[in-house]
């Protein structure tokens, strides 16, 4: 019986022609266009300067910013008032305000001070800018002492370097980050919304009731939508590791097969979860709109792109219940760190109850009779 | 004369008539209606609380071969901070890599021999802040955080002696003081809702309509093509309205984020973009025959780009100009910016006339494309 249902499904697979090259094309795209457009990193970050002394030093000190790298100097205005302006117009995102007696201040009280003003509607970029901002100047006090103490007076002045070191990903690059995310994110969309399109589609057209009309157990029914789903969950993984080869030059640094294996109980238990959401839909836009309401929420809070230790208490509860978090820690640990299966036991086991259970409750919810 | 007058006030009832059914048609879909509904509230919650790039309670491992006075006063300092907090010593270096391989350790903090004598005599004292690479902005955040504590301590053990030639900053922090990463994120919901709602909502009901073939039988009907498609917008418009009072009730009352500028100016610019949505969405109606695909269009071709382009979630400027172009056109960008202006900066009309004209005139072009592709195809 499950053998002609699977045959029945993988025929009507193939005579879908949509479906085969959104399989493989919304991967590729995912992979090519997000870690491009999702870069967090602050850079270029427009810079207005409201130099009221125009002094030998104040002009140093503005060379020495724009030359740091992460600033662009947009406008040099002549007050405060107008440099808020720009801010107020997005065409500067921070103000820095050196008042008139800033060279004299320097030289004989050997103080002087400076006002930064960062716009923080995005807050990230204006604390990074305003730090950034801040270190160059400290820079600045540090190279005009340089200048101006001998170098036991310097020496008195006790000195720690700090070295930081970025393990695993050393020059901090983006896509190290993004791609084992972005994977997880295609196998969870992919894995859970089609198995959940299909039942919907075939209640919506109505050819549910016939089957439902004949002796074909639950499990049966449900086995033979599962499983060409888990295959096709085999080939979205194996299109990204491609990518992420190719295009990015990220090899597994652990073993691939172990990713494989957790990754077919992923698809397992995320594709009975889309099973299970079905069940309780009966038109194709609510099957959408469930499965996109769990996504988002599995989504960002799963750790894929801010870490759960981040988040409150509550936030940190409910992403226990996702699956994408497991696999995520799972991905990045065997991809980037190496990771054998030895250290991910307790990925393994909830994973595996993740897919007991959906798929179980895909079973039981499925209702034959109405 | 008289039957002008009553003609036109019976195309009026028509519509009427028309917006009642299609009201209907949406409550009848309980679930749909409480997912459009709770889909702002879960959003912004998510957005709000859950979504943070604020590092905290970061498990902070040490490797100490001198355990002197410095090193203590050091690990105190990092101890006594909310970001961090302390777990243990290593015994070796070897165990750094475990603990960053289990996944339990943030930051490894490795002190060089003979530290307070390195610190005082000969300048080379060293510490090494080793941090998970594989998440770039919680390590940049992290070390950021551990360097400033190091160095303030750096500046207390150097305020026994004076030090010259200090430039001290004042540092303001415009519109946004505590950084609540809220004020980035909030006009971004609202503009994908928004779409959301008016474009995809809009499509999909029509498209609904023809696939069924209900369409064909209200189209033999006497009843003016016209009125049955805007009769389809009205429902969503007003479902538009109400969730807009959510976001905003939500955002100002939960999430603290106040209406800096005049509520007037939001809603009038608010409701320019409904317009260019709902022409959106009328627009993909006519090129589609099925659900599947109008949703498909509206997901992949109007969402997706929002989420990515809009400047919502990733900063549009970081991104390469391929990409950049196409953010220009997309309309919840320029939504996104003037609803940025006046709820956040607290600007008012003037400031926004330019968002206001690309707007404008974005509506009024897909308004008379969807309406002149809606007279082909209805004949």
């Amino acid at each position: 019986m499950l053998k002609f249902l699977l045959e029945k499904e993988i025929k009507q697979l193939r005579r879908n022609k949509f479906l085969p090259r959104f399989v493989i094309a919304l991967p590729f795209m995912a992979l090519l266009v997000l870690p491009l457009a999702a870069n967090f990193e602050v850079k270029n970050i427009n810079l207005s300067i409201v130099d009221n002394d125009r002094s030998d030093y104040s002009i140093r000190l503005v060379q020495k910013i724009v030359s740091s790298g992460y600033f662009r100097l947009t406008n040099y205005s002549s007050t405060y008032k107008a440099a808020l302006r720009a801010v107020e117009l997005d065409y500067a995102d921070i103000v820095l305000e050196i008042p008139n007696n800033f060279e004299a201040d320097l030289v004989n009280e050997k103080n002087a001070r400076v006002m930064v003003s960062a716009n923080t509607v995005n807050g990230t970029k204006g604390g990074l800018g305003s730090s950034y901002l801040l270190s160059t100047i400290n820079d600045f006090s540090s190279d005009i002492r340089t200048e101006w103490l001998s170098q036991s007076e310097r020496a008195l002045m006790s000195s720690i370097s700090i070295l930081p070191l970025f393990r695993y990903n050393p020059l901090l690059r983006y896509p190290v980050f993004m791609v084992p995310a972005i994977m997880v994110m295609m196998m969870a969309m992919i894995c859970g919304f089609l198995p959940a399109l299909n039942i919907v589609s075939e209640k919506e057209s109505g050819t549910i009731e016939q089957i439902n009309v004949t002796p074909v157990k639950r499990l049966t029914f449900i086995l033979a939508k599962l499983i060409p789903y888990w295959v096709i969950g085999f080939v979205v993984l194996t299109v990204c590791f491609g990518v992420a080869l190719f295009v990015y030059g990220l090899v597994p640094k652990g073993n691939i097969l172990t990713i494989y294996l957790f990754a077919s109980i992923f698809v397992l238990a995320f594709s009975g979860f889309g099973l299970t959401i079905s069940n309780f839909a009966t038109t194709v836009q609510q099957a959408m709109f469930l499965m996109f309401f769990f996504i988002m929420t599995f989504i960002f809070l799963s750790g894929l792109y801010t870490p759960v230790a981040n988040m409150p208490q509550w936030a940190q509860t409910i992403s226990i219940f996702s699956p994408l978090k497991y696999f995520i820690q799972v991905m990045r640990s065997v991809y980037l760190k190496g990771s054998g299966f030895g250290e991910l036991a307790v990925q393994f086991y909830a994973l595996c109850g993740f897919a007991v259970f959906f798929n179980v409750l895909a079973v039981l919810t499925y209702r034959k009779s109405v | 004369m008289h039957e002008k007058h009553s003609e036109r006030q019976s195309s009026m009832n028509q519509f009427l008539v028309f917006i009642k059914k299609e009201f209907y048609h949406i409550f009848r879909d309980r679930l749909t209606l409480w997912i459009l509904l709770g889909l702002p509230v879960l959003m912004l919650s998510l957005f709000g609380f859950a979504i943070t790039t604020e590092v905290k309670n970061t498990r902070m491992a040490i490797y100490d071969p001198s355990r002197d006075a410095a090193t203590s006063a050091i690990i105190n300092k990092l101890s006594a901070n909310d970001y961090f907090i302390f777990e243990r010593f290593l015994d070796n270096p070897q165990e750094i890599e475990t603990v960053f391989k289990t996944g339990e350790i943030g930051l490894v903090v490795v002190f060089s021999e003979n530290f307070y004598e390195n610190t005082v005599r000969t300048g080379d004292a060293k510490v090494q802040l080793i941090t998970d690479g594989t998440d770039p902005n919680t390590a940049i955040t992290l070390t950021n955080y551990a360097t400033n504590i190091i160095r303030a301590y750096q500046q207390e053990l150097a305020n026994s002696s004076y030090v010259p030639f200090q430039i001290v900053p004042e540092a303001k922090l415009l519109y946004n003081p505590q950084m609540k990463s809220a004020y980035n994120f909030v006009p971004g919901v609202m503009g994908m809702i928004l779409m959301l709602i008016c474009a995809m909502m809009t499509s999909i009901s029509i498209a609904r309509e023809k696939e069924k073939g209900t369409m064909e039988v209200l189209l033999v009907s006497p009843m003016k093509p016209l009125v049955i498609i805007l009769a389809k917008a009205v429902p969503y418009l007003a479902l538009s309205l109400v969730n807009l009072t959510t976001i905003l009730l939500f955002s100002v009352f939960v999430l603290k984020v106040p209406v800096a500028g005049s509520l007037a100016v939001l809603i009038s610019l608010s409701v320019v973009f409904i317009f260019v949505c709902l022409a959106l969405g009328l627009l993909i109606s006519t090129v589609v025959n099925t659900q599947l695909v109008a949703l498909l269009i509206s997901g992949v071709a109007l969402m997706a780009p929002i989420i990515l382009l809009s400047g919502m979630i990733f900063p549009v400027e970081n991104m390469p100009i391929f990409l950049r172009i196409p953010a220009e056109v997309i309309p919840a960008r320029w939504f996104i910016i003037a609803n940025k202006k006046v709820m956040i900066k607290g600007l008012g009309f003037e400031s926004i006339t330019r968002e206001l004209l690309i707007l404008g005139s974005m509506a009024v072009l897909l308004i008379t494309l969807s309406l002149k592709k809606f007279k082909n195809r209805l004949e």
